[in-house]
């Protein structure tokens, strides 16, 4: 390992709450990392105006999100983009994250793997993914003007997106796995008094097939164990996100649903690693609440830093 | 009309055209600002710089002229935006509709075009 691979601080994701770190660990002139994984802004990039953000005028989340990064880098931190999950471990006070080969080490460790849209993960979605499954009605309810689609969901999303996809779909049945709806009442309302809406409870999604583009899904009924094909050639899938914390498994105490659980100081079950964002174990999931625990992450992360650093010269 | 990215924009087929005649390889992604699209733009962003001998443009899907993508043989059955061509000396060498992750767009790129040298 090089001298240069030693930074103050190391931010896993570059979303809203991973470059606020970032803004903030390099301003206080930490040596500050970024490693990102896809798309840097995150979900943020996906919004298309995002009109809740204190003393921004309505703006596109890509805007904003570039605007981070630029803020970010002024101060000093570096964004580098990887394409391997990282592998992290602890040595002493150091934390350790492996890309590939190379091996960065820093004093403290900021997590913002934020979250992805939730897949079925069931036989054939991947191989129709855009040749008749979609995950956004915005983008792709046209492709199904006149034609029969189902929505799988019964959450907020799956109930509104219902909705929205009535108006070009000539039939739209929500697939939900439970006997009753974990959205809102008055979007189960909406769905339920539009004529063109179906529903098919207490049933999952068990396969998709179709030649080239998706024709029938099978339909497994929990109530009667009964499986039969229902024709359809669009899908809808609205089943919610998940938090990106796979490879963070027994490095930090994850709650029953992976989401990495923090302090009031947003530090995890080690000293040293911090977490903030949509991944974090919370009730809302916004912009301004992944920015808030970011800077608190940031601001005890470089405290930890700086304490470090304080007993270094003490005992040297 | 161009899309809100950092990228270089196709506005017309003619554009298109010569993007096609100018560049032995060639990835254009045509959608609109939205969930599925924006991924593939940043990814393209984050990979022109390391993927020199490829030229990245967008095109907006809803632009008339985007029909010479639209149509394409190759894009018939696609029911998810983006439609993301990659060209190789004018012709169509793969196509994907939908959103796809940095893995699977580096993955076609260094398959068509082969890896970048540094
Ligand atoms: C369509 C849509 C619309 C929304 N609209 C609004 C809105 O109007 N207002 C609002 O306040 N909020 C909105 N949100 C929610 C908001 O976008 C999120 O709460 C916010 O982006 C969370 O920020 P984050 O930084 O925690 O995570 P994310 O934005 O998810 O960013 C995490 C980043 O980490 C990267 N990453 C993941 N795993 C790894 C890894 N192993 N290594 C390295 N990098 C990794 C990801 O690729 C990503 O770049 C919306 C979300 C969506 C999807």
């Amino acid at each position: 390992m090089t001298q240069s691979n030693h930074y103050d601080a190391i931010v896993i994701g570059a979303g809203p709450a991973g470059l606020t770190a970032g803004i903030y660990l390099s301003r206080a002139k930490l040596n500050t990392l970024i490693l990102n994984h896809g798309t840097v802004g995150g979900q943020l990039v996906l919004t298309h105006e995002i009109a809740n953000y204190p003393g921004v005028e309505p703006t596109s989340g890509y805007k904003l999100a570039s605007t981070m990064k630029k803020q970010a880098q002024s101060f000093g931190a570096v964004i580098k983009t990887i394409s391997q999950i990282p592998q992290i471990s602890v040595d002493g006070s150091l934390k350790v994250v492996k890309v590939g080969d190379t091996s960065y080490t820093a004093s403290a460790l900021i997590l913002t793997p934020g979250g992805t849209p939730r897949m079925l993960g069931v036989k054939g979605e991947l191989d129709f993914k855009g040749q008749g499954i979609s995950y956004c009605a915005t983008c792709d309810g046209e492709f199904f003007t006149g034609k029969e689609i189902i929505v799988v969901g019964g959450g907020n999303s799956a109930l509104e997106e219902a909705v929205s996809l009535s108006k070009y779909a000539s039939k739209v049945t929500i697939v939900h796995q439970f006997d009753h709806f974990q959205a809102f009442p008055a979007y189960v309302e909406e769905a339920k008094a539009n004529p063109k809406i179906n529903f098919i409870m207490e049933t999952l999604v068990e396969e998709f097939v179709g030649d080239g583009k998706l024709e029938r899904v099978l339909l497994h009924d929990k109530k009667t164990g009964e499986r039969k094909w229902f024709n359809t050639e669009g899908a809808f899938i609205f089943i919610g996100y998940q938090p990106n914390t796979e490879f963070l498994k027994g490095l930090i105490d994850l709650n029953e649903r992976d989401e990495i659980v923090v302090d009031a100081d947003m530090q995890t079950s080690v000293a040293g690693i911090f977490a903030a964002g949509d991944s974090i174990a919370k009730r809302y999931r916004q912009v301004t609440t992944a920015v808030g625990e970011a800077t608190i992450a940031a601001l005890a992360a470089a405290n930890h830093v700086f304490e470090l650093k304080r007993t270094e010269k003490v005992t040297a | 009309m161009t899309l809100d990215t950092n990228l270089t924009h196709i506005a017309s087929a003619d554009e298109w055209k010569k993007i096609l005649e100018e560049n032995e390889n060639v990835m254009i992604c045509c959608g609109r600002m939205g969930p599925m699209c924006i991924p593939v733009y940043g990814i393209m962003e984050e990979l022109e710089d390391e993927y020199k001998h490829v030229k990245f443009a967008d095109m907006l899907f809803d632009l008339p002229d985007a029909a010479v993508i639209r149509n394409a043989p190759e894009a018939k059955g696609f029911m998810g935006l983006p439609f993301t061509m990659y060209y190789k000396n004018g012709k169509v060498v793969k196509a994907t509709s939908s959103i796809q992750s940095m893995e699977q767009v580096r993955a076609i790129l260094d398959e068509q075009f082969g890896k970048p040298q540094n």
